[in-house]
Order: structure tokens, then sequence, then C-alpha cells
């Protein structure tokens, strides 16, 4: 039993209930970062907690290397997304797009959603993981209809019946895989929990697990963003307060990536001494190159800066999809690899975008024009932020998609081509829309803005580290998450 | 197969859930928003009674409670909080036919056959009984998301949510005497949630087109645009 879960999962459901009660604006603001920070700080002792001890189990949770390391990045994103949405969402109120009310909505389900995440992520049983990522379509739905402008329901609304229908499907999944425990597990309450399941997982009828893996695949699959389940995802990304872009995109596709992760290493365990062997992972490639491709082509024809970027989240995740499918040591780290620096420069981006669309007053890349002589540190991070994304060589996203490519050469090498295709046409999607953006003409009268840039150059620079020089305790950590998914180690 | 193979309240189960299926055509065809929620209600009422069963023949007594929330939820608190919408929305007179009611029966009656088919791997594991409720959950699954697609009045889509629910929960029921209370409470809880969300959007929707015709929702689309 460990108490470092429980106050991880816990502190921002304690504070999105005392937030509920706090109607002043500036207190609400500095106590949503405040709860963000404590919850981040609680997440870095059960780090230490779970490498000293392997595994921390307990109380219907259970942490290892794998999850733990998204709960950190998950605490952390959370905690610099709300200093920057602090001064941010102040602003918006000022200029008049949402209310007080919609104020303190937005506090406590910052809150909440963060719960949900960390919910998901930490617990072992796969009914309750359910719940929680149900939980986290159901507390960002309100935030991305906030400024009640037309667009903004039509995509929350888009937003919750995709998503919804989606996770019914994976909870048609989650039912098919309890019934399938139930021939294998005498104790019938345990039948849900992830860690009597895999220790079992050889035993499972493959049929029914294969079954339950196709719906749950394509439940999870909707809230990752897989093609062709993509369509709520650009929506409800760009029409929602920025800083709940940046927590959609870095954080919420992980954790359904997470999921369908999860489920993959049980489906395999039972599948390994049948004909088909790799289907789970032969689905996972498939869907994930599918998104991979689409969602760079996709990226040309785009007019809303935050729209592009989310067919880049489309794009990113496709890769770590197509990654984890492909298994192995090699491809599961660089997939690793990849969730952690795509969160941090995703979120990143968004913020920069956040300034960028109030310094032109709109988010209409047409529109937006000159950053960088308007206001350099704008111009600049959103400069770098992409350079980053695209994958250009000092940065993270280099390491992880080298890493990738070098796994592809070694187990499937045709489909390298596709892949250098895809990120060829990602980078031209990306750079043809930045560079009038950040250079261009700027139009008279365009003023800079406040601006709280430390949250993204914080992120650039770990993103940068990460590319320079990966540290060799954060290596051991990925590593070892390595040999918990695909069985090898890589160091 | 034979049904005179079944026990007696096997046999009942069989067709309490064939009736949950008949209420699943209903709500697919009915055109008066009112008339539909009723038949939500009784289906709701139809899942809560074969849960008693299920409890009633043997192990699984925490099937009592979830009885008693699915009657309580599913068959009178949504249910009542959508026709207090509807007359607040002040849409009891409205009806909405389908367009081409023949081939939506067409297409219902190719999912029930094409759930059968799907279930196939569990014939082999389990009982034939087994197989015609889950068979039949898919097919109230399956049914409520054809009606999502068809309908384009917003309270009809929300219906045909909350009878994927009806199924799924059918489907927990029957094939695995139902999730753990833990899980059962959580999916509760998201579904009353998610009801009194639908509830906010339904003003938030009518305030913005003027309508509840989703339909007629179409600013964010992948076209290029004619600006």
């Amino acid at each position: 039993m460990s108490g470092a879960v429980f106050v991880t999962v816990f502190t921002p459901l304690a504070g999105a209930l005392l937030l509920v009660w706090i109607r002043n604006r500036n207190r609400a603001g500095w106590l949503n970062v405040m709860v963000s920070a404590s919850t981040f700080a609680a997440a870095l002792a059960l780090a230490l907690e779970v490498a000293r001890r392997e595994v921390v189990a307990g109380g219907g949770f259970r942490v290892d290397a794998f999850n733990v390391y998204l709960l950190v990045l998950t605490a952390f994103v959370g905690m610099t997304t709300s200093i920057f949405s602090r001064p941010y969402m102040q602003y918006v109120c000022a200029t008049g797009k949402t209310s007080a009310r919609g104020m303190r909505l937005y506090h406590v389900m910052f809150q909440l959603f963060i719960f949900t995440m960390l919910l998901a992520l930490a617990t072992d049983n796969l009914g309750i993981l359910w719940v929680a990522v149900e939980g986290a379509t159901l507390t960002t739905v309100l935030l991305v209809s906030l400024y009640r402008t037309p667009e903004a329901i039509e995509a929350a609304w888009k937003y919750f019946i995709l998503c919804g229908v989606g996770i019914a499907l994976a909870l048609f999944g989650t039912v098919v895989l309890y019934f399938a425990a139930q021939h294998v597990i005498d104790e019938p309450a345990a039948g849900l929990s992830w860690s009597t399941l895999h220790a079992v997982a050889p035993q499972l009828e493959p049929s029914i697990m294969s079954l339950a893996f196709v719906f749950l695949l394509v439940g999870y699959g909707t809230k990752v963003g897989l093609v062709p389940l993509h369509q709520w995802l650009p929506d409800a990304h760009s029409e929602g307060p920025t800083p709940m872009s940046a927590v959609l995109s870095g954080l919420l596709l992980n954790v359904a990536l997470y999921a369908i992760v999860r489920l993959k290493m049980l489906v395999d365990g039972a599948l390994a001494a049948t004909d088909t062997p790799y289907l789970a992972g032969q689905l996972l490639m498939g869907f994930g190159l599918a998104s991979f491709l689409v969602a760079g082509l996709f990226l040309h024809r785009q007019r809303d800066i935050k729209r592009m970027f989310s067919y880049s989240s489309i794009e990113h995740m496709g890769l770590m999809t197509f990654a984890f499918g492909m298994g192995g040591p090699l491809a599961t780290f660089a997939a690793l690899l990849h969730m952690l620096v795509h969160s941090l420069t995703k979120s990143a981006i968004f913020v920069t975008v956040g300034h960028a669309a109030h310094i032109a007053g709109t988010q209409s890349i047409e529109h937006i024009r000159g950053l960088i002589r308007t206001q350099p540190i704008v111009g600049w991070g959103l400069l770098i932020g992409v350079a980053a994304i695209a994958g250009f060589p000092p940065f993270g996203i280099f390491t992880s998609e080298f890493l990738l490519l070098s796994a592809t050469m070694q187990s499937q090498p045709w489909f390298t081509v596709a892949l250098l295709v895809g990120l060829a046409v990602a980078f031209a999607g990306l750079f043809r829309h930045l560079h009038p953006m950040v250079y261009g003409v700027v139009p008279a009268g365009q003023q800079p803005v406040p601006a709280n840039m430390i949250p993204v150059m914080v992120h650039l620079g770990l993103v940068l580290w990460l590319g320079v020089s990966i540290p060799v305790f954060l290596a051991h950590w990925l590593d070892r998450a390595t040999g918990l998914i695909s069985g090898g180690h890589l160091l | 197969m034979s049904l005179e193979h079944l026990t007696l309240l096997q046999q009942l189960m069989v067709v309490l859930a064939a009736v949950v299926l008949f209420t699943s055509f209903v709500l697919l065809e009915q055109a008066r928003l009112v008339a539909a929620i009723h038949a939500f209600a009784w289906q709701g009422v139809l899942v809560a009674l074969v849960t008693v069963i299920v409890a009633a023949s043997g192990r699984h007594t925490h099937l009592f409670f979830s009885a008693a929330l699915t009657l309580g939820l599913k068959a009178l608190l949504i249910p009542w909080m959508l026709h207090r919408l509807v007359r607040r929305l002040e849409l009891d007179r409205h009806s909405e036919p389908l367009r081409r009611p023949a081939l939506v029966i067409m297409a219902a009656l190719a999912l029930v056959i094409f759930s059968y088919w799907l279930v196939l791997p569990i014939v082999q594991q389990e009982l034939i009984f087994t197989r015609n409720i889950v068979a039949v959950s898919l097919a109230v699954v399956l049914i409520g998301l054809l009606m999502m697609v068809i309908r384009t009045q917003a309270v009809a889509q929300v219906l045909g949510f909350m009878s994927m629910e009806n199924g799924l929960f059918l489907a927990a029921v029957s094939a695995t005497g139902g999730m753990p209370l833990m899980v059962e409470l959580g999916v509760a809880f998201d579904v009353l949630v998610a009801a009194v969300l639908f509830g906010v959007f339904f003003f938030q929707i009518r305030a913005s087109i003027d309508s509840l015709d989703v339909d007629r929702m179409n600013r964010l689309t992948e076209r290029v645009d004619e600006q």
C-alpha cells in the first residue's frame, strides 16, 4: 500500500472540490497552479518509490515503470499548463469571451480532467480505466464549448457524440474481455485486474480476446484520434480555450494510447500460441500508418492554426501507434521517447499559438503575420517549436524518429519508405504555413500582448536536452518500461 | 436451438431479451419524441427485469443492487429528465418521420444478423443460451449506433446513445453476471453525468442555431472553403 499513489491521484480531485467554492478569479488561478504543483511533487515522490521497488501496488492501483513515467509527464504538463493558463485565461476573461462563471467552470474542470487522467493511468482495473477515460471526455466537453460560439458548440457536440460512441464500443470490448477472463480466473471480482489478467494471459481464449481487442481498439482508438475515427479531434482541439488544447493534445491522446498498449500486452499473451500471434500489432501498424499519412496530407490544407497543429498531433499519435504495433525493444523504446517529447513539444506549441492568436486577434493562418517582428519571443517560440515537432536534429523528436526509422529498417524495411515520405509531406505542410506567419509583413497596428513564455522555454529546453543527450536515469527508466512492454531490453 | 433444454428462468430471460431488442426497433422507428422517450423507459424496465432474473437464478447477489440502479436511472430518472427537457424546449409535439423507413429496418435487421455472426467464438465457449443474449445485446448496441447516425434531432441522438448503454449493460449482466460493483457504479455515474451534460447542450445548441436539428451544424468541415 502506498500513500504516494493516493496523494498523486486524489490531489487534483481535492483541488477541484476546493475550486468550486472560490469565486475570486485571481485567487482561483493561483490555487489552480498550487494544486497542480503539489500533484507534480507527489508524482515525483511516487516515481522515486517506483524506482526503488519496481512496482507499487495496492488499493486497486498498480504503478510500474511504464505508467509512472506517464504519470510524471501528465502531472508536469498539467503544472506548466496551469502556470500558463492563469494570466492567459484572465486575458480571455478581460476580453469578454467568457464570464466569471465560465472561469470557475474552467478551473474546476481543469483539475477534474487531470484527476481522470491520473486515475486512468494509475488504476489496475480495466473497468475503472474505462470509467476514467469516459470521465475525461465528460470533464472537457463543456470546456470545448466555453466560448459559446456556434463553432465551439458544434465542435463540443461532435466531440461528445463521437467519443461517447467510441467509448461505448470500448466498454463492449471490456465486457467481452471480462467474459474471457471468467473462464480462467476463479475470483470473479479480479477478472478485470490487469496484473491478474497479464499473469494468466496465455490461458485466455484467443478468439474471444481478438474480438474484444477489435472493439477496444476502435473505442480507445477514437480517443487517440486514429484515422478514420479522428473527425472530432481537430474541431475539439481548435475550438476550446488554448490551455485545453495543450492538455488534450499533449496528454489525453497519450492516456488513450496507453490503454491500447496495455490491452495489446494481454492480447499478445493470449494469441502467442495461435497461428496469428501478431494480430494486435498488425492492426496497430495499419491504423497507425494510415493516421500518419492522412494527417500529414491534411496539414497542407488547413486554414486555422490550431486545427493545423491538431492534425500534427494525429500524425504523431499515428507514428507512435505504428511503433508500438511493430513491437520489439527498439521500436517500443522509440515510441515511449516519442510520447514524452511529443507531449512536451505539442503543449509548448499550443501555448505559443495561444499568444500568437491573441496578437493577431484571430486563429486564421492567413491573418497571422510577422510574429517575429511584432513580438520576437512568440515568433521564435513558434519557429523553434515547429522545428522541433517537424523532427529537426538537435531536438528530442529527431532522436525518437531516428530510432523508429532504424527499428523499421531492421524489421519491416519497406515501411521505411512510407515513413520517410510521410515525414517529408508533414514537414512541408508545417513549413509552408509557418514561414509567412513568422516572417511575413506585419499588418498595420499589430501590438504585442502580455505573454508568459516560461513554460514554453522550459518544455523546449527539455526537448532539446533529450535530443542532445538523454540522461542516464531516464534512459534506464524508459528501458525498464520497454522491458515490460516488449519483453526485451535495449540497454 | 431448442428452447425446451433451458430452465424456465432462462427461457423467460431469452423472451425478455427479445423484447428488449423489439423496443430498440420501436425506438428506431418512432417519429414522436415523447413516445420514443417512453419506449426508452420501457427498455430500461426490461433490462432491469433481466438483471433481477440473473440475480435470482444464483450466485450474483450484488446484481439486485445493479437492477435497482438500472431501474432508477434508466427507467425513471433519465426518461424523466429528458421528458422535462423536451417540455421546456417545447418539443412535445415534435415528430420527425424517417425518410426511408423500410431501408432503415432492413439495415437494423442486417445488424442483428451481423451480431449473431460476430459472437460465434463465444458459442464454442458457453451455453447456446448466453450466445443468444450476447448477440441480442450487441444488436441493441449497434441499433443504437444506427439511430445516432440516421436521426438528425439532438434528443433522438441522445436516446440512441442511452439505448447503446442499455445494450452494454445487458451484455455485461447476461454474459458475465455483471461487472464488479465499483465498475458498475462508475459507469452509472458517467451515464448520469452524460445525461445532465446533454441537457446543458440542448440549450446551448438551440441558442446557437435556433433548432435542435444537428444537421444544421456544419461550420466545421474539411472543405476547401469558398470564402
